[in-house]
């Protein structure tokens, strides 16, 4: 009987090895070699499309995109764990701290941008514009505020509920920090999580909710959910590809990063997958519901690139 | 009143309670078989649409309609093949130890509780005893001890060597019942012609048991496939576009694939999560129609 068990465990095995060798055959490249990346779920959808075509071009290379968020990314990058590493913020000093303790030099690259949407319930008519000043006094750590009118005295007396990213995103980093001055720093009673689908669940069915996420994430339910316009100084600006792109959506409007370690970018692999990120590979940012960097600031990435600058400018 | 009357007085409560009891049990068998109904018309309306060939063998793709399956299905059917070749020795050893080798001591008793304590510990946990165990070895330099290489890396091996922790428990658990199931009768009687231990074991013991035991080995390797946390702690990927080719390669998995595809914005990746849950669904049901046809055929051999 124990002979059954064997055989089904070879039966196993041997349907495991039943892989496939057919794209070789049509290998127009012989560049081959693995590429591995992992960092912000943000930045994700961009380089798994950069990665799809590139993988067109040059079978033989092996690109792998993992999401373990800017932080958990930058851990791993850290270690020389993987050759690039997506963020959607600027690393941060004690990230900074961590690669030169390992070792890792590495390339600070912004390859597209991304709105911030202030987003609130279809039924809410009241909140369509909204001043920093006002955000920051709902959103900020210790904020007192529990009712629209306690943020602008016209508007209804009821309790607002808030929906916000989890604590692992550079989603949130970047709210808190350009709201509420220092990363991290926000009021613990919102409802957080990971996945920005179950905030647009959240918000779209709760009349006094109010949340941020990524522009994507508006665009693609922008049938279900009211944009709040955002007013930095200079009126209020709703997020849409021109007013990202051009920075008039201020200030929550972001440029995305890859870094790209020194030492895997010498490898001829990574270099010819960062290339084609920067150069043809850059207009899909669009199709996956981001802004591409204008052909100026793209030309300075490049640039950037090709002379291995070291570090970062951020910050 | 003698007791017979109250007996009979008391009847008609009685039988009333029995009623809404027999209805509160099937309502509670009921309620599972439901709720999965439940579930797999929700999937099946979502995600039937997109079931199709070019599904299974494509690779993932910022496209929704050019987005496929493959390197999900391939990288769980290597990461469970060798988590079945990894735990079914290990756990089978184990159960038969501590069933007919062990003294009932304070020892097994101790193994037994802690056995039965890891069974219940949550995945996530393994995921980070794998991570630090077989994925960084403790920060072991790269070398090759005995023709392997180490440290694993995120690679099919890593994830097969956490998922076996994950199931050994259970297997070990299973198999023991198993074999406790096996009469004494029959192991007296090996004994009582001379037979050694091993010998009870292998020709009388093992054979019996198998069916109980492969029931418990396949439910725990569908609990292997179904598993997201330990392999997302360990490194699992999610965009993965090739078939892994040895135990080596970095891979990813049937439930990786699919939360990606649902936690993104828009609408078509939900419904390729829903045809991905599909085709889980279907593999975890052969799994355990493949379980019942092995257990039938080894009840059937033993008659």
């Amino acid at each position: 009987m124990s002979r059954s068990l064997t055989a089904c465990a070879l039966a196993g095995l041997l349907m495991a090895c039943g892989g496939d060798a057919e794209n070789d055959a049509n290998a127009s490249s012989m560049l081959q070699g693995t590429v591995q990346i992992d960092g912000s779920s943000t930045v994700f959808p961009i380089t798994e499309a950069v990665a799809e075509e590139f993988g067109g071009m040059h079978p033989r290379v092996r690109v792998t995109v993992g999401v373990s968020g800017t932080g958990g990314g930058m851990k791993k990058f850290a270690q020389g764990e993987t050759a690039i590493s997506g963020a959607s913020r600027p690393i941060k000093q004690k990230e900074v701290d961590a690669c030169a303790a390992s070792g890792v030099e590495f390339i600070e690259l912004p390859v597209a941008y991304d709105g911030l949407a202030v987003v609130v319930n279809k039924d809410n008519d009241f909140a369509t514009t909204m001043t920093v000043d006002e955000l920051n006094a709902m959103w900020h750590a210790g904020s007192t505020a529990t009712r629209w009118s306690d943020i602008r005295p016209d508007w209804p007396d009821r309790e607002f509920r808030l929906y916000a990213p989890g604590q692992d995103s550079g989603t949130f980093d970047y709210f808190t920090e350009t709201v509420n001055g220092k990363s991290g720093n926000c009021r613990p009673d919102a409802t957080f999580s990971e996945d920005d689908n179950v905030l647009v669940t959240g918000i779209a069915g709760d009349k006094d909710g109010i949340g941020f996420f990524g522009y994507a994430y508006y665009h693609e339910n922008a049938d279900k959910l009211n944009v709040v316009a955002v007013d930095g100084g200079k009126g209020p600006v709703k997020p849409d590809m021109t007013t990202i792109e051009t920075g008039t959506y201020a200030p929550l409007s972001r440029p995305l990063f890859i870094y790209v370690s020194k030492e895997a970018a010498g490898r001829p692999e990574v270099d010819a997958f960062v290339n084609y990120y920067l150069g043809d590979g850059r207009m899909l940012a669009e199709e996956v519901g981001y802004v591409p960097m204008p052909e100026a600031a793209a030309e300075k990435t490049r640039q950037r690139y090709s002379n291995r600058v070291l570090g970062t400018t951020q910050g | 009143m003698t007791a017979s009357d109250r007996f009979r007085a008391d009847s008609g409560r009685r039988h009333r309670r029995e009623r809404t009891f027999r209805r509160l049990a099937l309502s509670a068998t009921w309620f599972g078989v439901v709720m999965l109904g439940i579930l797999i018309v929700g999937i099946l309306k979502d995600g039937v649409g997109q079931l199709s060939l070019d599904f299974l063998d494509n690779f993932p793709s910022r496209k929704p309609e050019q987005a496929g399956f493959k390197a999900a299905i391939w990288g769980s059917v290597w990461a469970v093949s060798f988590t079945g070749v990894f735990s079914v020795p290990l756990g089978i050893g184990a159960a038969i130890y501590l069933e007919e080798y062990a003294h009932k001591g304070r020892l097994v008793r101790i193994l037994e509780l802690l056995i039965a304590n890891l069974a219940g510990v949550p995945s996530i946990l393994y995921g980070m005893l794998g991570l630090i165990a077989f994925v960084r070895m403790f920060g072991l330099e790269t070398t090759t001890i005995l023709g392997i290489e180490v440290p694993f890396g995120r690679s099919v091996l890593a994830g097969s060597a956490t998922l076996t922790l994950l199931i050994l428990p259970v297997i070990i658990i299973a198999s023991r019942e198993a074999l406790r199931a096996v009469p004494d009768s029959l192991r007296q009687a090996a004994y009582g012609i001379g037979a050694t231990r091993w010998q009870c074991v292998r020709h009388h013991v093992l054979p019996a048991a198998i069916p109980g035991m492969l029931t418990g080995v396949v439910l725990a390797l569908s609990r292997a496939l179904g598993e997201t946390a330990p392999l997302i702690m360990i490194g699992a990927l999610t965009y993965v576009a090739f078939v892994p080719e040895t135990p080596y390669d970095l891979f990813t998995a049937m439930p990786i694939q699919i939360f990606n595809w649902a936690s993104r914005p828009q609408l078509e990746f939900h419904h390729l999560a829903a045809t991905g849950c599909i085709v889980l669904l279907v593999v975890l049901l052969g799994m355990n129609g493949l379980a019942v046809w092995l257990r039938n055929r080894a009840e059937s051999r033993k008659a």
